[in-house]
């Protein structure tokens, strides 16, 4: 993997263009923002890894903590003017890929701890009990039905996950969607695992995850997570034949309110939306949420400074949800990401992703927000309001 | 040394400082060609009071200092030659008072053009400040120590022109305000009626002290912007077409590019005009003024003006311009670096010569950039090229070409504008013997112990 981005990454020429979103009002590089040395910024990455493969400098443990606390919320190709920018992320995870193969047992131990459980016990969780014992009765997937619901680790076990996955289940059940779910028989979709640059289990695990849709038919995928839906839809194919087609919930709900076959009443409150990374830059789904959103009567949606493209990620991605290698500074990006919804005067922060969601509440609970802005998903927001 | 990284620690806390390989490595370069050197600190304060902390013990350790702010100029500035601490001021950011009535702002230290235009355009639209075309990362503070220039500089000046207050914190640990501050909490002047101390610092590189606050000041902000192309292949007729439109007092900014890409401008000297109005007919106005102006090469077959479709405007129109910065990416290398004089306009034809002439002797890839600056008094001309940073040889070539172009630019009456450390010397060399000797004194009683970006305006011998 090396090889393929070896000869390129000296094009950067640390502009920093990628520490700004497009207004450039403030830095909406996560790691830059929480750690401030231009180390931590994506040109001094690249400039750090480039360094690396020169023999300029030697694999450091500090080496490691800058080079997987990026976050690969992908603000850095949105905004480098370079014809390279859409390979940063690529040239960061080839890095990280090399490291796995040359520093073993180098890399943070927070990474490699995510990394062994998830090749232990499928998940990066540390669990070890049954993946659906939040279901509470939702059916197995069957031959037959429209769609495998895939709620993922987050989804499985966390508190947080695990109402979102009820919240959504609940929804299709009601628009009367046919689906079921794997239960104890699904698996981690492998997304940071990927990002992470562990391309061997990355590899074993989409093999394993596309093996079992095929062996029970599945030819759509509905996940919670937009990390999933980013992996299957992006990288799966990447190292299988993926015939099954791929969606976030949030393109069936919208789809659900379009068709009337969820109607929600009114419902008054001011809301504000956090675009995750892999629904946002990865894929391009913006408008979907939105329009969610502002078909519930009596919601008034508020934009924050940031959103869109230019979203602020929350710094969860690559699994910094677990790793929280971005963690312990108010300059952290989920304390960041909450004081600037709460400036928008909203009451709940709308969230579309299990990691955002518990990035940011723990954020809320240290910035003393608990009680002035509410975190919740999309689809809670549309069942609440049912 | 152990000790001064814990003194650090305690002004800025532990998150701050670094004195890892890793900060090591990348504050010792810029994206230029400068040898890199590294520094022993890199230190992040977020006040003028840690500021002061920080040199208080550098000046008692006698550890060298240097503020970096964006680290853009690509002449090795902000390379800490001699070691020491590096001051990172981009914790430094934040916008401190807009005075709409005097129209001046005043901001931190390693507050950023970019962040500063963001502000301007949500808060105050009716409010601009001079940007200039290098990435939004440039802070306010160091684009004025280098006499930076931007978008208004044909109207109003280099950015230090622009400049109408500062607080330094001297070499010494004193925090001094300098002009019309010192004595009103007005920041309308840097200056008168006072005397003008400000040049103890503008263009000293950092080694007079460090700036931590700084107002500029801020001008119209019209509610249109257009640009106009104007193509002529006669080199020598630049200088006086650049005065003309010049005197018609209508024009924001006129940048005059020669360089061999895009193809379909080679070989011709492209005079990229802005324009800005309130309305459609000040704008139409102005644009006919302006071809009435350049008329006669029109009519004498010598130039004319371009269409340029809407599809092509808004890279011109873009402040910052990300094309500026795409220069580096055009032979897929990541580098460039240019040595940029400030000349007299009607020199401007045979510097564009001596580009091409360098660009083939040492088979490099070029670009020329001249901007006029302050109604016409003098122009920055910049001989750009590309170089390919895995590639130390072209490196090793564009090195030998701005040498040679420094020495060519001083023959003929230019002075190298943010120069590096060897033109510094090649400006030294050439300066009046007493001139010298009042930097050297002045050097002398501000900084005793040479503590203060040493390597850059040495003078000391």
């Amino acid at each position: 993997m090396m090889k393929q981005y070896a000869e390129q990454i000296h094009r950067c020429f640390r502009c920093g263009y990628c520490k700004f979103p497009t207004d450039y009002s403030d830095f909406n590089c996560p790691s830059y923002a929480r750690f401030r040395f231009d180390t931590y910024s994506t040109s001094g990455r690249l400039w750090l890894i480039y360094a690396w493969l020169q023999g300029e400098i030697e694999w450091s443990e500090h080496l490691a903590e800058i080079l997987y606390s990026c976050t690969t919320c992908k603000n850095c190709v949105e905004q480098c003017p370079m014809k390279f920018a859409n390979d940063i992320v690529d040239w960061i995870v080839a890095a990280r890929s090399d490291t796995m193969e040359k520093e073993k047992g180098r890399i943070p131990p927070a990474v490699s701890s995510f990394l062994e459980d998830v090749y232990r016990l499928g998940n990066p969780l540390k669990e070890r009990g049954r993946r659906d014992a939040w279901a509470n009765g939702i059916k197995r997937y069957e031959t037959g039905d429209e769609y495998l619901f895939y709620v993922g680790c987050l989804g499985s076990y966390d508190e947080s996950g695990q109402r979102m996955a009820r919240s959504v289940a609940t929804l299709l059940s009601k628009a009367g969607i046919s689906f079921g779910i794997l239960g104890n028989e699904e698996n981690c979709c492998g997304n940071e695992v990927y990002l992470l640059g562990e391309n061997e289990l990355f590899r074993v695990l989409a093999e394993k995850n596309v093996r079992k849709f095929k062996e029970l038919g599945v030819k759509k995928v509905v996940t919670l997570s937009p990390h999933a839906y980013n992996t299957m839809r992006n990288n799966y194919p990447l190292v299988s034949n993926t015939y099954f087609e791929v969606y976030h919930y949030i393109q069936l709900l919208r789809g659900l309110l379009q068709a009337n076959k969820i109607k929600p009443p009114r419902h008054n409150a001011k809301v504000t939306y956090h675009d995750p990374c892999f629904l946002g830059r990865y894929n391009q789904i913006y408008d979907e949420p939105r329009e969610i959103l502002q078909s519930i009567p009596g919601i008034e949606l508020v934009e924050m400074e940031r959103s869109r493209e230019n979203s602020f990620c929350c710094g969860g991605g690559s699994g910094n949800f677990v790793t929280d290698l971005l963690a312990g500074s108010e300059e952290s990006p989920s304390r960041i990401r909450v004081r600037e919804a709460y400036e928008t005067g909203a009451a709940i922060l709308a969230v579309a992703c299990p990691s955002c969601m518990i990035m940011l509440q723990d954020a809320i609970k240290v910035e003393d927000l608990e009680d002035k802005l509410t975190i919740k998903d999309i689809s809670q927001v549309v069942s609440e309001s049912l | 040394m152990t000790n001064i990284y814990e003194r650090l620690v305690g002004i800025v806390g532990e998150g701050y400082v670094s004195n890892q390989k890793e900060e090591r490595y990348f504050y010792s370069r810029d994206p230029g060609l400068t040898t890199p050197h590294e520094p022993d600190y890199v230190v992040m304060p977020k006040t003028t009071e840690e500021v002061q902390e920080i040199v208080k013990l550098a000046n008692k350790e006698k550890i060298p200092i240097v503020p970096k702010g964006g680290g853009l100029a690509l002449t090795g500035l902000v390379v800490p030659q001699r070691g020491g601490i590096v001051i990172d001021t981009k914790r430094m950011g934040k916008i401190l008072e807009v005075n709409e009535k005097a129209r001046y702002v005043i901001v931190e230290a390693g507050t950023t053009h970019g962040v500063l235009k963001s502000y301007l355009e949500k808060r105050y639209p009716h409010l601009r400040h001079s940007i200039p075309d290098s990435p939004p990362i440039a802070t306010i503070v160091g684009n004025a120590v280098i006499h930076g220039q931007g978008r208004l500089a044909q109207q109003y000046g280099f950015n230090s022109d622009l400049v109408s207050g500062l607080e330094v914190v001297l070499p010494t640990g004193e925090i001094c305000r300098i002009g019309s501050c010192s004595v009103s909490p007005y920041w309308f002047s840097k200056g008168a009626p006072l005397p003008d101390l400000t040049g103890l610092f503008l263009g000293w590189f950092g080694t007079t002290g460090i700036i931590t606050k700084l107002a500029l000041r801020l001008y119209p902000c019209k509610k249109m912007r257009d640009v106009m192309l104007f193509l002529i292949d006669r080199g020598e007729l630049v200088p006086d077409i650049v005065l003309k439109l010049s005197d018609t007092e209508m024009v924001e900014d006129i940048v005059v590019n020669f360089q061999p890409l895009p193809l379909m401008l080679r070989e011709n000297y492209n005079m990229l005009i802005y324009i800005t109005a309130d309305s459609d007919e000040e704008l139409e106005f102005k644009r006919k003024m302006l071809w009435d102006t350049l008329w006669e090469y029109f009519d004498n077959r010598d130039g004319g003006f371009m269409s340029l479709p809407p599809i092509m405007k808004p890279p011109y129109l873009a402040m910052p311009s990300k094309d500026t910065t795409r220069f580096a990416d055009v032979k897929k290398g990541g580098g460039f670096e240019y040595s940029g004089p400030i000349i007299p306009i009607e020199k401007y034809p045979v510097f564009v010569t001596k580009t091409v002439e360098l660009a083939s002797k040492y088979n490099l890839s070029y670009s020329t950039v001249g901007r006029v600056i302050a109604g016409g008094h003098c122009m920055m001309f910049a001989f750009a090229f590309t170089f390919n940073r895995a590639d130390p040889d072209e490196m090793d070539r564009v090195r030998k070409a701005l040498h040679e172009a420094a020495e060519f630019s001083i023959e003929q009456g230019g002075i190298m504008w943010k120069p590096n450390v060897d033109e510094q010397k090649m400006i030294v060399e050439r300066m009046d013997p007493n001139t010298l000797k009042i930097m050297k004194k002045i050097k002398q009683l501000l900084d005793p112990n040479g503590i203060m970006n040493p390597g850059n305006w040495d003078i000391s011998a």
